[in-house]
């Protein structure tokens, strides 16, 4: 099995020390520190092609680039109400930021489980996994870019 | 702004509560109110004061079939929430109140009539800044008796819906427009959750469930209102054999409880399976008017 990264792992193992309702507790506390994307990154109305498909929280992700080649993953929740979109946002922007890029391809989408539980509706699950997977999706193009930079070389 | 609930002239005014009726109610108790959404964290961030929550997933399905839980898990649910066969539950949630009247009607399905619903649902009460609280009450646990469940009158199978097709009688459709047609497989900006086909039940009126809804407030419109899109403009009688249906069951219940409570039709039942079993069922007859328009131009 895929080693996850170090600091998803152990956010994921302190949540599964956790009983459903202390579990949802630090969910609400992670997705109160959620912060929306800055405006150096991006200003509503935002592109389209940001945004989580299939996601009912209208959830869009960004990354940037940082000097070690790694990325910042940034999110926004438009929906008020769409707290476990935000506590994901915040998870993942936490332990995936300056992941090497290889880590975070290879983070299964399957993991809002793990986070959330078995319970989540069918909807609101491949909602989440979106998410991930834009999160995957950014890491492997850059991946693949750094790639072509050195191929050229 | 919407008129008061008792003004509306809705058959069973009684079934709805306004927020401002739920705040001065809080301490009453011969009444349980609980949450019930479909964001899991939502009840965890804040709820009313005393609300109790019911998650439509645990508390209200069998963890491995898919169907309802049995009489011994109702009876441990309302014993969890402290509730006797005389507490009235006042239900209420997010997504205007979809998992509320889903929670509802599976309180009817158990005979505890005893229920209602706050109109406008949870961001309604957010947005008129009642008071919300992250402290999870404590009930006494009670030792609730429960009849055997009882779906006869509420609940379709697919069975009686075959036999509703082929008698002709009516069936609603409360998904989307483009769900429908068969344009989508889901509602738009939600995944596909595993229809492996398009379309509609033959002979389904498409009357989307947002339609009984004012979308200022998230409140019920009123009767002359909803007589309008649903009997006027779609030929439904009160008297008619109803099944209404959706994805997975959640909004057809909306739709199952206007039609029963808001407008006094006497046989309305909701189609749990939905679209979720029906577009996958092999064989089963189905509509599909975007895929027969594609194969009419490709002719």
């Amino acid at each position: 099995m895929q080693r996850l990264p170090n600091r998803l792992e152990k956010l994921l193992a302190a949540l599964e020390d956790l009983d459903r309702n202390d579990r949802i507790e630090m969910l609400v506390d992670v997705a109160r520190r959620f912060k929306c994307v800055p405006e150096s990154i991006a200003v509503r109305p935002f592109p389209k092609e940001r945004r989580v498909p299939g996601c009912e929280s209208e959830a869009y992700v960004w990354a940037e680039s940082r000097p070690d080649g790694t990325l910042t993953y940034h999110f926004a929740v438009e929906n008020p109400q769409g707290i476990s979109a935000m506590a994901l946002a915040a998870f993942l922007g936490d332990s995936l930021s300056g992941v090497p890029l290889s880590e975070v391809v290879a983070v299964p989408a399957d993991v809002v489980y793990r986070i959330f539980g078995r319970e989540l509706s069918m909807g609101k699950s491949l909602g989440l996994m979106g998410m991930v997977n834009m999160v995957r999706a950014a890491a492997k193009q850059q991946l693949q870019c750094c790639a072509q930079k050195v191929d050229r070389k | 702004m919407s008129k008061r609930i008792d003004e509306r002239g809705y058959s069973t005014a009684d079934v709805l509560v306004s927020t401002d009726w739920l705040q001065e109610h809080l301490k009453d108790p011969g009444i349980r109110v609980a949450e019930s959404n479909e964001d899991p964290l939502l009840y965890g961030a804040d709820h009313i004061p005393g609300a109790v929550e019911i998650d439509w997933t645990r508390d209200l399905n069998d963890p491995v079939r898919r169907d309802y839980l049995d009489k011994p898990e109702f009876e441990r649910l309302m014993g969890r929430i402290g509730a006797t066969r005389d507490t009235t539950i006042v239900l209420y949630g997010d997504k205007n109140n979809w998992w509320a009247t889903y929670a509802f009607w599976v309180l009817q399905l158990f005979g505890h009539t005893q229920a209602k619903i706050m109109d406008g649902g949870r961001l309604k009460w957010l947005n008129e800044n009642r008071p919300l609280t992250r402290e999870v009450p404590k009930y006494h646990a009670t030792d609730y008796k429960a009849p055997q469940r009882d779906e006869k009158k509420f609940r379709a199978f697919r069975e009686q819906v075959f036999k509703h097709v082929e008698r002709k009688l009516s069936l609603v459709d409360v998904r989307s427009p483009e769900e429908f047609r068969g344009e989508r497989l889901h509602m738009p900006d939600y995944p596909n959750e595993g229809a492996l086909r398009g379309g509609h039940i033959p002979g389904a009126l498409s009357i989307p469930w947002g339609r009984a809804v004012n979308q200022e407030d998230g409140t019920f419109k009123d009767a002359a209102e909803l007589r309008k899109t649903y009997v006027e403009e779609n030929r439904l009688q009160p008297g008619d054999d109803v099944i209404a249906y959706c994805r997975i069951g959640e909004r057809s219940s909306h739709t199952w409880f206007v039609l029963t409570y808001l407008l006094g039709f006497s046989k309305v039942r909701n189609y749990d399976g939905s679209w979720t079993e029906w577009g996958n069922l092999v064989g089963v007859p189905i509509e599909n008017p975007s895929a027969e328009g594609r194969h009419a131009a490709a002719a």
